[in-house]
């Protein structure tokens, strides 16, 4: 049954003030809206450029579920291209990473293409001739996604023309990745110490959500960051406090903490908590580092760089960051109820190594499969979509310290625990799925 | 000996026999859930690894799905005790399936000893029943007369696979 194609009406009514319909989560069409209407007109996450820095390098994946190619080409350029062969639609990497030399070549037909995707040769041309086939689709070669940013490092495509450019789409959202890349002394990350994957039976938006709910820690991570503040208490007084017990035992602050550490909201769905202070502000100095730190930048503004302490920050539609530990959660929707969480950490370069040994340490012990922490939320997330089903409440809760007219206002920092990035979040889907409707 | 109890080394040096049988008994202590035995078999200075990685060689500057020394597991065990961990009721069960360990290497002197445990491994909660692969490698040495675990290292055959939760220990 369709009750959503084409109907912006209808779209727009899942999304009220203080509430939003299940069916934003639960509903397949509306998770295909998703994938044809909302992420097409979205900026998206699609790599950093680290991942690829020779010609020929390329790192395949998805902008919704979309497969592309990020790909630096022979001029240094890198640039995002359709994975598929303008043939008969054949993947054409066969490895999620790798090198491709100057070409790619399709392993169906041995069709081939430069690596800014335009068609070098086909076997067999003279089969061509006299058929049209400059008109046709597939003589330009692999499509490129037209617009592609690469905002120093980080690689974001849109697909569908038209929409918001680049910096209307992120604002001043941006100043989070600024803070993230100038911890390094060098001003430069690298993609470093390997992918987590997690694969989740649940929407992707829960996922984007809990980025900014502050209300669940102490509640859903009692079993986890609750079991660590009391196993530490036995440790024998005088006892170092272990990097492991830094990184998970802020989880259970009080409720106070988190209203006090406060959020900021920007346009189009970004935003972050952790304007004040956040889980990541008391972690031991790593020896070295401020003083590299103090050489670069000098000392007023290193003490600038490292007092920012963003917990997470959002940016719409599905990624996460935090910078102070220089990690990068990607939210990939594969269905309505199905989504898998790359979580990629990033070294400072010319920093101390014992500054990516923590961030590993924080993806394992929360973001791994493996993970207590990630069992805690992966957990509360499918019981909601199991929960969603039920009929006796179609609309699902987003009203904690709501404002009405908190929609006109934007680059506010509110209290902590409010629902309003949930809600902002939604205003921008809501704009994204119907825009040119 | 029977499997319940752990048994004392005959000797200063222990047999091939006798690792394998510690080998078996961790794994049985796992099925039947009595975690504080297994912590037991730890050494103090322990580390439980997964890699994320095939072929991993560095647990500190590459990712992995687990690394943790004997604070972490012992976190791990009263957590699973926990009134309120939700994403334990109901409980997870786990089945193990070794094949013979072998002795990879034997050094009495520098008191450290090598298996290699190819195995299967099941997880299952509710509905949901997973089958893992993966080889364990433990490296043993005596203390006190007893065998005691200083490293455990699980290799998934598809170490790098997108899992979903992995709630109990391999």
């Amino acid at each position: 049954m369709t009750r959503y194609a084409g109907n912006a009406a209808a779209l727009r009514a899942l999304v009220r003030e203080q509430e939003v319909h299940r069916d934003v989560y639960v509903s397949e069409e509306v998770f295909q809206l998703e994938m044809e209407h909302m992420f097409p007109n979205s900026w998206v996450y699609v790599g950093h450029d680290s991942q690829v820095p020779n010609a020929g390098d390329y790192f395949g994946t998805t902008i919704g579920t979309q497969p592309v190619l990020l790909v630096r080409h022979t001029d240094g350029k890198v640039h995002v291209l359709h994975n598929r062969c303008p043939h008969k639609g054949t993947r054409i990497t066969s490895e999620t990473c790798g090198n491709t030399g100057k070409f790619f070549r399709c392993p169906y037909h041995a069709w081939s293409f430069k690596t800014d995707g335009s068609l070098l040769a086909i076997p067999l041309k003279k089969g061509y001739e006299n058929t049209g086939f400059e008109q046709s689709h597939a003589a330009p070669g692999m499509a490129p996604v037209r617009h592609v940013r690469n905002y120093r490092g980080f690689v974001f495509a849109k697909i569908n023309g038209g929409g918001l450019d680049f910096e209307e789409f992120f604002g001043e959202s941006l100043s989070s990745f600024d803070n993230m890349i100038d911890r390094s002394p060098a001003g430069q990350l690298k993609v470093a110490g390997g992918v987590l994957r997690y694969m989740h039976n649940c929407n992707w938006k829960m996922l984007v959500e809990n980025q900014t709910d502050t209300c669940h820690p102490m509640v859903a991570h009692e079993s986890s960051a609750g079991t660590v503040v009391e196993v530490w208490k036995k440790a024998p007084p005088g006892t170092k406090k272990p990097m492991a017990v830094e990184i998970i035992a802020p989880f259970m602050s009080p409720y106070e903490f988190f209203e006090n550490m406060g959020i900021r909201i920007w346009d189009n769905g970004h935003g972050h908590t952790g304007v004040h202070h956040s889980i990541h502000s008391d972690y031991s100095a790593v020896p070295g580092y401020f003083e590299k730190m103090t050489a670069a930048y000098g000392e007023e503004r290193a003490k600038a760089i490292l007092g920012e302490n963003r917990h997470n920050t959002v940016y719409f539609p599905n990624i996460m960051i935090k910078g102070p530990i220089q990690l990068l959660r990607h939210f990939k929707p594969i269905a309505a109820n199905k989504t898998l969480v790359e979580s990629w950490t990033f070294q400072l370069v010319d920093a101390p190594d014992m500054l990516l040994e923590r961030t590993l340490m924080y993806n394992r012990l929360i973001n791994a499969p493996t993970s207590i922490v990630g069992h805690d939320d992966l957990e509360m997330y499918e019981r909601a979509q199991e929960g969603l089903h039920s009929n006796g409440n179609e609309w699902v809760n987003l009203q904690r310290l709501y404002s009405p007219d908190e929609a006109e206002q934007t680059n506010v920092a509110v209290n902590g625990t409010s629902e309003w990035p949930m809600r902002h979040q939604f205003r921008a889907w809501s704009k994204f799925m119907t825009m040119g409707m | 000996m029977s499997m319940l109890a752990e048994a004392p080394l005959k000797n200063a040096v222990p047999t091939d026999q006798e690792l394998i049988d510690f080998v078996v008994r961790e794994a049985r202590l796992i099925d039947q859930q009595r975690f504080d035995e297994w912590l037991d078999m730890y050494a103090d200075d322990a580390f439980y690894w997964m890699p994320l990685e095939w072929n991993q060689t560095d647990p500190r500057l590459t990712c992995s799905l687990m690394y943790e020394d004997k604070l972490l597991l012992s976190i791990r065990v009263e957590r699973l005790k926990g009134a309120r961990t939700f994403s334990q009721k109901p409980k997870s069960r786990c089945h193990h399936v070794l094949q013979t360990p072998q002795v990879d290497s034997r050094d009495a002197a520098a008191n450290s000893y090598v298996t290699w445990t190819a195995m299967h491994y099941v997880e299952t909660r509710l509905e949901e029943q997973t089958l893992y692969a993966a080889w364990a490698t433990h490296h043993l040495s005596v203390e006190d007369g007893k065998l005691r675990i200083k490293l455990k290292r699980v290799d998934l055959i598809n170490c790098d696979a997108a899992f979903g939760n992995i709630q109990l220990f391999m």
